[in-house]
């Protein structure tokens, strides 16, 4: 049975030993960009319950297909064809319809399109390195890319980003977004990153991995990797104090 | 043993980086021809939007009092008589040319935040009291690991502002102006410092 009632009650409290703190000196650029002052707790007024929800008509025929969504007609990114596949749920297990999922990534060789990025590994002319797709009925998603490759930052001196692909994520309430990174399984370079080092729990770490999964696999055109991604779940509405404005 | 909960973890957050624009907005940055427009971008208002038209400026400053270049900026209001544009808002139906969100990236030479919108209205707390005028903001950038949440009021808000119930949760009243953005005719100036002395108030929501 599909519960389609507006949901109007508060989320559940983050946790907060569970995402990376504020402050986390391995990762250089958080030292001077981190709030040293606790943060104040606010239990979820309408303002954070609310949030924006996106129609259909913003997404572009092409905008989860990262092979060719910059490319040139009749030519497509050049790497590992992948597609990233998942759903996307809140903590109580259920399906977010309608979550508008936004990502992107380096190319194959690590390289980014940016202004500001001047890495040597070339731009590849046919790979924008972004997409977004809205989840469906049951909070599912996909898109097609390549596989990302790992790249060098200016943090310490030999530091390499793992292959990851970015994803930014709108549930239904403002006070559920959240920007995150995923991480492609087995890749020796995930346990040595400053950024991955910055989540304190080794499972809060594996829950951003990706399986490479056989079965969605698409034989002679392309490998799968699955994904879920949690967002924060909502008290249930029973015995709910149904005050004006909650 | 006790029968488990069964509850899933939130996936963990991560910083957006440096390219954030890239997936976000990547007009801004020179990428052209997937995206139409950048989502959130241009002004919020529309010639038939109700209530007073406003601009928001303002800067994002690190503990070292530099501002940053890169972060990305998101809003979130009620229209002008206090309803949220959202399936979840049951008091009434907002007005259907206010969106109530928006995403601005700080410019990459100053890192300056700029929104056209409206003033927004009063919305009640769980208790039925009404909450000052004020607008959630959502900031993300290289460095920031989990996105920051806070909310800016209004200077010419002062009798509201005195009995905000969120404001006055905050127990060290020198940090209340920190949340205060100042208006002057139709500009509402209102700068984020991340670290020291004049630490915006951040909030766990």
């Amino acid at each position: 049975m599909k519960n389609t009632l507006p949901e109007t009650t508060p989320f559940f409290a983050r946790d907060r030993a569970w995402h990376p703190p504020a402050f986390t000196p391995g990762y250089k650029t958080s030292v001077l960009r981190s709030p040293q002052r606790a943060l104040i707790s606010l239990e979820g007024t309408k303002s954070e319950i609310t949030g924006p929800v996106f129609g259909h008509n913003i997404i572009g025929e092409f905008d989860n297909d990262l092979l060719i969504n910059y490319a040139q007609p009749g030519e497509s990114a050049i790497g590992e064809r992948i597609m990233v596949y998942g759903r996307v749920l809140d903590e109580r297990g259920r399906g977010v319809p309608g979550a508008l999922v936004e990502f992107w990534q380096a190319n194959a060789g690590g390289r980014y399109r940016h202004k500001k990025e001047t890495y040597l590994a070339p731009l590849d002319p046919n790979f924008g390195g972004f997409g977004r797709t809205i989840t469906d009925e049951e909070g599912g998603y996909f898109f097609r890319t390549v596989k990302p490759g790992p790249y060098p930052w200016p943090n310490g001196v030999n530091d390499w980003r793992p292959a990851h692909i970015h994803f930014s994520v709108f549930g239904h309430g403002f006070s559920q977004r959240l920007i995150t990174q995923m991480y492609f399984e087995g890749d020796p370079m995930i346990w040595i990153c400053p950024i991955v080092k910055t989540v304190p729990d080794q499972e809060a770490i594996k829950s951003l991995i990706a399986a490479l999964d056989m079965n969605a696999t698409i034989p002679h055109d392309l490998r799968a990797y699955k994904f879920d991604i949690i967002l924060r779940g909502r008290r249930s509405t029973l015995f709910e104090n149904r005050l004006e404005g909650n | 043993m006790v029968q488990l909960l069964n509850y899933l973890k939130e996936s963990p957050s991560q910083t957006a980086g440096p390219y954030v624009h890239i997936g976000c907005t990547p007009n801004f940055v020179g990428i052209h021809g997937v995206y139409e427009t950048d989502l959130g971008s241009g002004s919020m208002v529309n010639d038939k939007t109700r209530g007073e038209r406003i601009t928001i400026r303002g800067f994002v400053y690190d503990g070292a009092g530099n501002p940053l270049k890169d972060a990305l900026v998101e809003i979130w209001q009620a229209d002008a008589d206090g309803f949220y544009n959202s399936p979840s808002e049951t008091r009434g139906t907002a007005d259907p040319n206010f969106f109530g969100w928006a995403r601005c990236p700080g410019d990459m030479a100053t890192g300056e935040f700029v929104f056209e919108t409206i003033k927004p209205g009063r919305v009640p707390f769980k208790d039925g009291r009404l909450m000052a005028p004020h607008i959630s903001f959502w900031i993300v950038a290289r460095g920031i690991n989990i996105g920051l949440n806070t909310r800016m009021y209004f200077s010419d808000e002062e009798q509201a502002n005195a009995e905000d119930p969120i404001l006055s949760r905050i127990e060290h009243r020198v940090r209340v102006p920190t949340l205060v953005g100042q208006r002057e005719g139709d500009t509402v100036t209102f700068d984020i410092h991340l670290q020291g002395e004049k630490e915006t108030v951040f909030f766990d929501v």
